[in-house]
């Protein structure tokens, strides 16, 4: 269970709080969606709970199963679970993707306890999770995120998240910059890694993402705070009546 | 997947531990400290030369008694005395130069294995090249293997000291043929008193059987290395080369100043690669090696061909600028370099390809790392002689820096005196920056492995030219000297 308690953050050496107090608890086993107007700190909220290091917390806490994560690195809480599938992805030139998911799934297996794979367990699990995502090995040839389309980088986002097995996802407007039939294959690999062992938080401006990845629980995220809370309904009201009552808040 | 293998082995090492930093502990014939007329006839002496080296060092000597060091390089250090140096150290009983394998010393034997270097001529397991290893201790050489083989095809690979005694008509040729004895400061230093290095002759139409590599290992207190290495390739022949360096920590700083010429004649092609591994100093910049090196490729027959390959992690200064001149027509000259500074460490290195042939051509990548306190220089030069018609370059320059207290600098210049020349430059330069290190950490790498990946990313282009035995060992250099880069 993921428990943010009275989350206060603001950007390192700025004086302006962007998150003036979040609450907000998501049950494992639960897909909460995040919405909220431009500004509203959702992107910061997600910042925050990966750990960013040009963030700071100023109050509260984040409890993951119990546990503050607020001390641990970014590298830390991924062994603990925590994933963030970026909205902009980062390009790495000169690093093939294959070389990129097995060093990351090996240090965090390593971090678990875990043996690491061998090469060719490793190829048989990406091949394996990559068809679900249309995602070829040749393309996982290629450096990193570098020249991708946007539908290949949010592909290759949900990829790592299926290969990684976190346990806390959060994703970060993961629509953005998708055309429909790429919303519907990355909504597809985001719906298959639904369980009852892990919690997901959805950020987004659009309800119409939570046609495809239905949460359990809506929430509005305005002027730093959690200022409405409902159910799938919510996101449908939303999309007709728009931010304007929460902007003015 | 050897960035893999590269965050494995980062992991086993302690932050600021030099692993070749250790010392033999062995008995050494020095010369007297300092430098005149008698120490260069005391070296003469020791090495057996005839008549006609002794008065070449001799006037190299008086040559480099009339100039200046050089000041234009970004680099900065205290006043080096030339008389404070010995200039001549060899482990006592290979004073005579090279013996064969069983002779050796066995302290010197076990120095190499401990330095990953294997002296020993074993039978080598399916699908590994085998190479053949001049060791050079301090100012000598103190084996050479493999050699008996690389005679069967023509090959000639021993000491420079061997090749002076054994060919000196070879030598007497071509030494200082490229790179003049009075070309600048450290290369006439260097020709007054050069101890040791290796000589290659590659006989017309031969493809060298072997990989070739010569280990420079700087041990004695005190002195300086001055190593001298000759490469030969007649027409039609082809040749790779490695060289490799080490030296003990010390807090005190030693002079390396080496120089190499090769010599590529008619469709002959040498490539040259060298991972340069000197101490670099402590982490507060005390001791290290100074390593200014000149090093020149004189592509002298039409379709020649000289690439120069370097990986530079070591040294507290570095000064070099392996360069080609393009003589013959249709004659091709590469230099691709990853050059990583960390600490207080300092580098001004970059080529010069001088175009003097008609459609000539040359190719420069440069990979510049920096952090720490550390300065990194590019500097290269490419030029174009008037009857130089067609002469193509291309540059690409690309620093990286961490953190915020070292420098990158590029400085390029480029001299076209022929309408016909194409010449394109481009530059970057660039910091890991914070989003890429995040975005690494998320996924779980620690700082170190994502630095390492980062890096490894962005001088692969460079890092695919070594020859595939030491590609592998390089990425973990790479990784090793970054540490304690980043937090």
């Amino acid at each position: 269970m993921l428990e943010i308690k009275n989350l206060h953050a603001k950007i390192v050496e700025e004086d302006k709080p962007i998150l003036k107090g979040v609450n907000l608890t998501v049950p494992t086993g639960e897909v909460h969606a995040i919405m909220g107007p431009n500004g509203s700190g959702k992107s910061t909220l997600a910042y925050v709970l990966a750990g960013r290091s040009d963030y700071e917390v100023t109050e509260g806490d984040i409890l993951w199963n119990g546990k503050s994560i607020l001390e641990m690195t970014p590298d830390e809480r991924a062994a603990e679970g925590v994933f963030l599938a970026f909205q902009y992805p980062m390009e790495i030139p000169g690093v093939a993707g294959l070389t990129f998911l097995r060093t990351a799934l090996n240090s965090i297996r390593r971090k678990r306890g875990e043996a690491e794979l061998t090469t060719p367990e490793f190829m048989k699990l990406v091949r394996e999770k990559g068809s679900q995502l249309h995602i070829d090995i040749e393309m996982l040839k290629r450096p990193v995120n570098v020249g991708f389309s946007g539908g290949e980088k949010k592909r290759s986002e949900i990829l790592q998240m299926a290969l990684l097995e976190p346990t806390l996802c959060v994703l970060d407007e993961t629509d953005s910059g998708l055309d429909i039939d790429a919303l519907g294959v990355v909504s597809d690999g985001v719906n298959a890694l639904r369980s009852p062992d892990r919690a997901m938080l959805v950020i987004t401006h659009y309800q119409r993402l939570l046609n495809h990845i239905v949460p359990d629980r809506v929430h509005v995220l305005a002027n730093g705070v959690i200022q409405r809370s409902g159910d799938k309904e919510l996101a449908l009201e939303l999309e007709r009546s728009g931010y304007a009552e929460y902007r003015a808040a | 997947m050897a960035t893999v293998e590269t965050i494995e082995q980062v992991k086993q090492i302690d932050v600021d531990q030099y692993k070749y930093g250790f010392e033999t502990d062995i008995e050494s014939v020095k010369a007297p400290k300092g430098l005149d007329e008698d120490i260069i006839r005391f070296i003469s002496q020791k090495k057996g030369e005839p008549q006609w080296l002794l008065d070449w060092r001799l006037d190299a000597f008086e040559r480099w008694r009339t100039m200046k060091e050089p000041t234009w390089a970004r680099v900065s250090y205290p006043k080096i005395d030339f008389q404070e140096l010995h200039y001549y150290s060899a482990p006592k009983g290979v004073e005579e130069g090279p013996k064969s394998l069983d002779e050796v010393d066995p302290q010197l034997l076990a120095t190499y294995e401990k330095l990953g270097i294997p002296l020993a001529e074993q039978e080598v397991l399916a699908g590994v090249k085998k190479v053949a290893v001049d060791a050079v201790f301090d100012s000598v050489s103190v084996v050479t293997t493999f050699k008996e083989e690389l005679a069967k095809a023509g090959v000639i690979f021993c000491s420079i000291s061997e090749a002076v005694r054994e060919h000196p008509e070879l030598v007497r040729k071509y030494l200082g043929s490229v790179v003049p004895k009075s070309d600048n400061y450290y290369a006439a230093l260097n020709s007054a008193v050069f101890t040791d290095g290796s000589f290659v002759y590659i006989p017309e139409g031969v493809r060298c059987p072997m990989e070739l590599s010569t280990y420079f290992r700087i041990n004695e207190r005190g002195t300086g290395q001055f190593e001298r290495t000759l490469i030969i390739a007649e027409k039609g022949s082809h040749v790779s080369y490695l060289e490799g360096c080490t030296a003990p920590m010390r807090d005190e700083n030693q002079l390396h100043a080496a120089v190499v010429e090769l010599i590529a004649l008619e469709d002959a092609e040498i490539k040259y690669s060298t991972v340069q591994n000197w101490y670099p100093g402590d982490s507060e910049g005390k001791g290290g090696i100074y390593n200014f090196v000149t090093k020149r490729g004189d592509c002298r027959g039409n379709n020649s061909k000289i690439s120069w390959t370097q990986v530079e992690t070591g040294s507290a200064i570095t000064w070099k600028y392996p360069s080609c001149i393009l003589r013959g027509d249709n004659s091709r000259g590469e230099f691709y370099s990853i050059a990583i500074s960390n600490g207080y460490q300092q580098v001004d290195s970059g080529t010069k390809m001088i175009h003097l042939g008609k459609n000539t051509s040359s190719r420069i990548v440069s990979k510049g790392i920096a952090a720490g306190f550390s300065e990194n220089t590019y500097r290269g030069l490419v030029s174009a002689h008037r009857k130089a018609t067609n002469a193509r370059n291309f540059t690409q320059c690309d620093s990286l820096l961490i953190g915020d207290r070292c420098g990158a600098h590029t400085v390029p210049y480029i001299e076209a005196k022929n309408s016909s020349a194409h010449f394109e430059h481009e530059a970057t330069t660039s910091k890991i920056s914070e989003d890429k290190l995040f975005y690494c950490m998320q996924r779980g790498l620690s700082e170190e492995e994502a630095v390492a990946l980062i890096v490894n990313g962005f001088v692969r282009d460079v890092l695919q030219q070594l020859p595939m035995e030491f590609m592998a060992e390089t990425q973990k250099l790479i990784g090793i000297s970054l540490e304690g880069s980043v937090g």
